[in-house]
């Protein structure tokens, strides 16, 4: 098994083989940035809509726990990034152990989500948390339904982003995935990973940092 | 340590410099600036992550067109949904 890498039909040479490979991701995630860019757009309106009632709404989620989790998206992109350019080197040991630490904040993150969204329905300001509602206006109620889709569509992405990790992981380290042969892979994968990391800072300063 | 792995720290520290500079620049009475700095903060950050950790800076001009087309998209969205929300209360409804 050579390191030189060859082209697949119809690709003349290796380069242009991998140049194909991210272009046509890079064309999935702008969907994908499509998606989350219409989404935050209608949070803007409601925004400028109902001012007051956005900012008092944005007053009851965890501003600590959103940041905390926000630094841990930011060291997870860096584990993945150290991943990749360790495969890019050949180092398959080191690759796999960064990736598994990917995987692992990819879960904190989760963790801690939880842990918010369980705070919020104890509080009552889930749709359907029993008792006391917090957020009696409109305005208020339509901005933290925002926020659980927002939220919700966000770490539905970083599961899917989890399970392709882990399975990456476990290629890696039985070399199925031979490097630095493949590494394309686990640059291609590692794209993924950062426009979930991407999305997430936009979803801080749009709605945790409303107040 | 080599370079391209201490490239990669840097961008790292710089990431979480810039979540500690929005999060003590939501504290400040910067009024209807705030969101602008926050945001303005958001696509730093984005900036970042896109050049070093997706290897922006290394690929080809059209992969990089590709990527900005979907900045541009939005620009446009915001611009043309800003020009409604924004300006409705110019002027009174007519009679």
């Amino acid at each position: 098994m050579s390191d030189q890498p060859a082209a697949h039909s119809p690709y003349a040479e290796p380069a242009q083989q991998r140049e194909a490979d991210l272009l046509g991701m890079y064309i999935f995630l702008v969907t994908e940035i499509m998606l989350f860019g219409g989404f935050l757009t209608a949070v803007y309106v409601v925004r400028v809509l109902h001012p007051e009632e956005a900012s008092s709404a944005a007053k009851h989620l965890n501003l600590w726990l959103g940041s905390l989790n926000t630094a841990v998206l930011l060291t997870s992109s860096l584990a993945m990034a150290l991943a990749v350019q360790l495969s890019r080197e050949g180092k398959l040991r080191a690759t796999s152990a960064w990736l598994c630490l990917t995987v692992v904040l990819g879960l904190v993150f989760l963790a801690i989500k939880s842990v918010e969204y369980y705070q919020e329905y104890a509080e009552g300001l889930m749709p359907l948390s029993d008792g006391m509602r917090p957020l009696s206006k409109p305005g208020e109620q339509l901005f933290f339904n925002f926020y659980l889709v927002g939220t919700g569509l966000h770490a539905l992405h970083l599961t899917i982003g989890i399970i392709l990790v882990s399975g990456l992981t476990r290629r890696v380290a039985h070399s199925e995935t031979p490097l630095p042969r493949r590494a394309v892979t686990v640059e291609i994968v590692g794209l993924y990973w950062h426009l979930v990391d991407v999305v997430w800072v936009f979803i801080y300063p749009i709605f945790y940092l409303a107040r | 340590m080599t370079a391209h792995v201490r490239t990669l720290v840097l961008i790292w520290i710089a990431l979480m410099a810039l979540l500690g500079l929005t999060l003590g620049a939501s504290f400040l009475p910067l009024g209807a600036f705030k969101p602008v700095v926050n945001v303005g903060i958001g696509f730093a950050k984005a900036a970042l992550i896109f050049w070093f950790f997706m290897h922006l800076r290394e690929v080809s001009g059209l992969i990089r067109l590709v990527a900005f087309a979907g900045a541009v998209g939005i620009i446009i969205m915001l611009a043309l949904i800003s020009s409604d929300y924004l300006t409705r209360h110019w002027l009174a409804a007519p009679l």
